[in-house]
């Protein structure tokens, strides 16, 4: 059984999410008690001034962001290994830098491998659509 | 005490997260459901003492995972979807089967509660070990090479998202 | 801590070649321009070849390696030299596709090969987080390979299909490896045989077993997890189907003999795996005669021949285990070999795959027809054939096991079965053609991935004694269980040779 000091180290953290849903919550019920309610079609529209918006908020997008989303995570999952192995690099010696060394390099083969094909280059062309 | 407390609290938002999720019909608000299900699993890893894992859930599945399903839904323009009837034979046979079998699941599990044994909520931390530091001795020893050939994976999947993004080819 | 050695290298030397000439691709393919890539493809050739070689190195160094993570012995070496022999043809047929389809892609060699490295660590793996990573790493390069022929509705659907219902039954292995780990405390396969060995298995040893046979049941495509397989076949490139109808179900029939036979989980399964193995064989041949399109009906031979594997598994014991590790062999001599030819008769587009298209092919095709003859022969089980001695040793292990009833389902089927594989041979030699154009010419490396898979074929139907030995001893080494009974420093440079192959 965890003690409670475990919990106690993270008691910060669950006042913190407390006092966020509370705060919105207050927020968001202050502000439909209080407010007064006039809708005019200026005020329903996303933005009151500016530009105006054009077409839908579900556009199309380009597939090139879905590659960097895509691209982010791996290379996100990889970056979470380093954290860990960063605790215990001084005690793993030469041994950890060569596995981390093997691991990083296999990283670079997917990062050389993206870059060439222009995978996250914005200014080319899409040639590649036949 | 406090920990069963929490346990079942944010077991409970994980659930509703979880069918609020299916019952959605329109995809951004089914992935929202999904940071709902994502945030509470981290907080009871974080209650079972795996803090590195409680982190990892935060950053790579609340973060990123997340980034990506908005990504694809916005990619697609997928819109809210029509309520079809479905199949009825889906709706005969699979309704009774799922039944049948959470019954004889939670059956199995009820009776054998004995065997199982107490899970001693996170026992590393009683240990008076630093959770990321076992995990770190774990994974770059014992587990080294499953972390190493977890490069490779990660290689493939890069490889197969390239060969799926771009349409390269006119077969 | 014991450090890394000379030998565990040597242990995963398969791996390691694969995984290089993975990567070698992968750096190559960006810098080429745009137009063919079969000098990739060669170069792909020769990693599996090498692999292959390396594999044969290994027989003299068996051995746990790793800290415990894998383990090499006569049964993961059989698979290590099989897997590699299988995607080395699959890579011969696809070199002639590729430029046939007008697909120019390094990628897909690249994934063969890194879907390789995993099947064959899938089989050396006693760390069920390894076999899971493995397991993935097949998969998903699978997954995206079968998804190769875009411009068809069918191929993308093939790919979805796939992905979406490997990702399921992987989630269902994955639940039975976090069961296994509640019940034992331990993932790692000689552990989990140390925990349960004699101890009375609890509940949740039953369900994690369980549920590995729906995850791994999926990948071998038996009843009745085998629903994917026709729309996935049909859809997938052809010598891609060569490939994943043979290569991943091989290594995950080698993770299912490790799971069942060398963990000591308590063996109440059998009776799923007679049921399963039933099913696979009257769904897969009945399916199978109804269908008119070629692909389609050897999926469901496909899943029929899982159901043959299944006896062997039911049958149990060292000659059960030794038919199982031969049939897959045989299995992938003779379906590999008639997807190749599928896949060049197909022509641009896969356009003749119906039953009908094969029509006077012994006349248009005289070589294209015989080597497909052998190997229907061969699925048929015709003696003189690998498939003949396949399936007499797996009826040979069920009666040896008084599995009466299902040694006889099993034989009523081979004989349904001889129906719908005759039926194309019959089109091929006593039909007037209905297709004009003549086929293309065989180009040089599809007559030799044929040559090779023909050879093998009629190899293991004639001189079956070499293989078989060697799986008798993968099978004597799965039941001398794990060796960590007898666990040496992986650093240990005289590890001796446990038994050398005859």
């Amino acid at each position: 059984m965890l003690d409670n000091n475990y919990f106690i180290r993270y008691l910060p953290l669950l006042i913190q999410v407390g006092v966020g849903i509370a705060l919105a919550a207050v927020m968001v019920t202050l502000s439909h008690l209080l407010g007064k309610h006039k809708w005019t079609p200026a005020k329903n529209s996303p933005y009151e001034c500016g530009i105006t918006p054009t077409g839908d908020a579900q556009g199309r997008f380009s597939v090139k962001f879905y590659m960097v989303a895509m691209l982010f995570i791996l290379f996100d999952v990889e970056a979470v290994f380093l954290y860990p192995w960063a605790v215990i690099a001084r005690k793993l010696g030469m041994f950890g830098f060569w596995e981390m060394l093997v691991y990083i390099g296999l990283v670079l083969v997917g990062f050389f491998y993206i870059w060439k094909k222009g995978m996250i280059d914005w200014n080319k062309p899409e040639r590649n659509e036949a | 005490m406090l920990h069963q407390v929490l346990f079942i609290v944010f077991g409970a938002i994980c659930v509703a997260g979880a069918i609020n999720l299916v019952a959605q019909r329109h995809p951004i608000n089914s992935a929202l459901s999904l940071v709902v299900v994502m945030g509470s699993l981290a907080l009871i890893y974080l209650l079972l003492g795996a803090e590195f894992v409680a982190a990892v859930q935060v950053i790579v599945y609340a973060g990123a995972i997340m980034v990506l399903f908005v990504f694809v839904i916005m990619l697609l323009n997928a819109g809210a979807e029509e309520r079809t009837q479905g199949s009825r034979i889906a709706v005969l046979i699979g309704g009774p089967g799922v039944a049948v079998l959470t019954g004889v699941i939670v059956w199995t599990v009820m009776r054998n509660s004995q065997q199982f044994g107490g899970v001693l909520i996170g026992s590393m931390v009683e240990q008076g070990q630093d959770n990321t530091h076992g995990i770190a001795n774990l994974l770059f020893k014992d587990f080294l090479l499953p972390f190493e050939v977890t490069s490779v994976l990660i290689l493939i999947a890069i490889m197969g998202a390239v060969v799926l993004a771009a349409r390269k080819e006119s077969v | 801590m014991n450090s890394i050695g000379y030998n565990d290298y040597i242990r995963i030397l398969p791996e390691l070649v694969l995984t290089f000439f993975g990567i070698l691709v992968m750096l190559i393919d960006p810098l080429l321009g745009r137009g063919s890539r079969k000098g990739l493809g060669i170069l792909s050739l020769t990693g599996s070849f090498l692999a292959m070689a390396a594999g044969f190195y290994q027989i003299n160094f068996h051995g746990p390696a790793w800290f415990g993570m894998v383990q090499v012995d006569s049964f993961s070496i059989f698979f290590h030299i099989l897997i590699p022999c299988i995607s080395a043809i699959c890579i011969l047929a696809s070199l002639e596709y590729l430029d046939q389809q007008n697909i120019h892609s390094g990628e897909y060699y690249g994934l063969i090969l890194f879907g390789t490295a995993g099947m064959v660590l899938m089989t050396s793996a006693v760390e069920l987080v390894l076999i899971f990573i493995a397991l993935e790493i097949s998969s998903i390069s699978t997954y995206i390979l079968a998804g190769y022929r875009r411009s068809s509705a069918a191929g993308t659907e093939s790919s979805i299909k796939y992905f979406l219902l490997g990702s399921f039954a992987t989630a269902f292995f994955l639940y039975g490896v976090a069961m296994i780990f509640g019940a034992t405390g331990s993932t790692s396969i000689p552990e989990i045989y140390k925990a349960l060995n004699g101890a009375t298995s609890g509940a949740l040893v039953y369900i994690a077993v369980a549920l590995m046979l729906i995850g791994l049941g999926f990948k071998v495509a038996f009843a009745p997890f085998h629903v994917w397989t026709p729309d996935v076949y049909e859809g997938a490139p052809a010598p891609v189907v060569a490939l994943m109808s043979t290569g991943p179900k091989a290594a995950a029939f080698a993770v299912l003999l490790r799971v069942l036979f060398a963990t000591a989980v308590p063996n109440d399964w059998i009776w799923l795996i007679w049921i399963a193995a039933a099913l696979s064989m009257t769904l897969g041949n009945f399916g199978a005669l109804i269908q008119n399109n070629v692909k389609r009906m050897l999926a469901y031979s496909s899943i029929a021949h899982a159901g043959y594997i299944l006896v062997a598994f039911a049958a149990g014991r060292e000659i059960g285990m030794a038919a199982a590790i031969f049939y897959t062999a045989s299995y992938a001599a003779m379906n590999v070999g008639a997807f190749a030819v599928v896949s060049h008769f197909g022509g641009t587009g896969e356009r003749y795959i119906d039953i009908e298209d094969y029509a006077g092919l012994g006349k248009r095709s005289p070589l294209l027809a015989f080597t497909l003859t052998i190997f229907l022969l061969s699925l048929i089980g015709i003696p003189l054939t690998g498939g003949f001695f396949a399936k007499y040793y797996v009826f040979n292990a069920a009666l040896h096991s008084n599995l009466v009833w299902l040694t006889i389902i099993g034989v009523v089927n081979s004989a349904v079965a001889a129906y719908y594989y005759l039926r194309l041979i019959v089109m091929m030699y006593m039909r007037e053609a209905t297709v004009d154009a003549p086929p293309e010419r065989v180009s040089p490396s599809m007559a030799l991935a044929l040559v090779l898979a023909a050879i093998g074929t009629i190899y293991l139907g004639v001189l079956p004694g070499y293989v078989l030995d060697s799986a008798h001893h993968g099978a004597q080494a799965l039941k001398a269980g794990p060796f960590s009974k007898t666990v040496q420093p992986a650093n240990n440079a005289n590890a001796a040779p446990v038994q050398t192959l005859k």
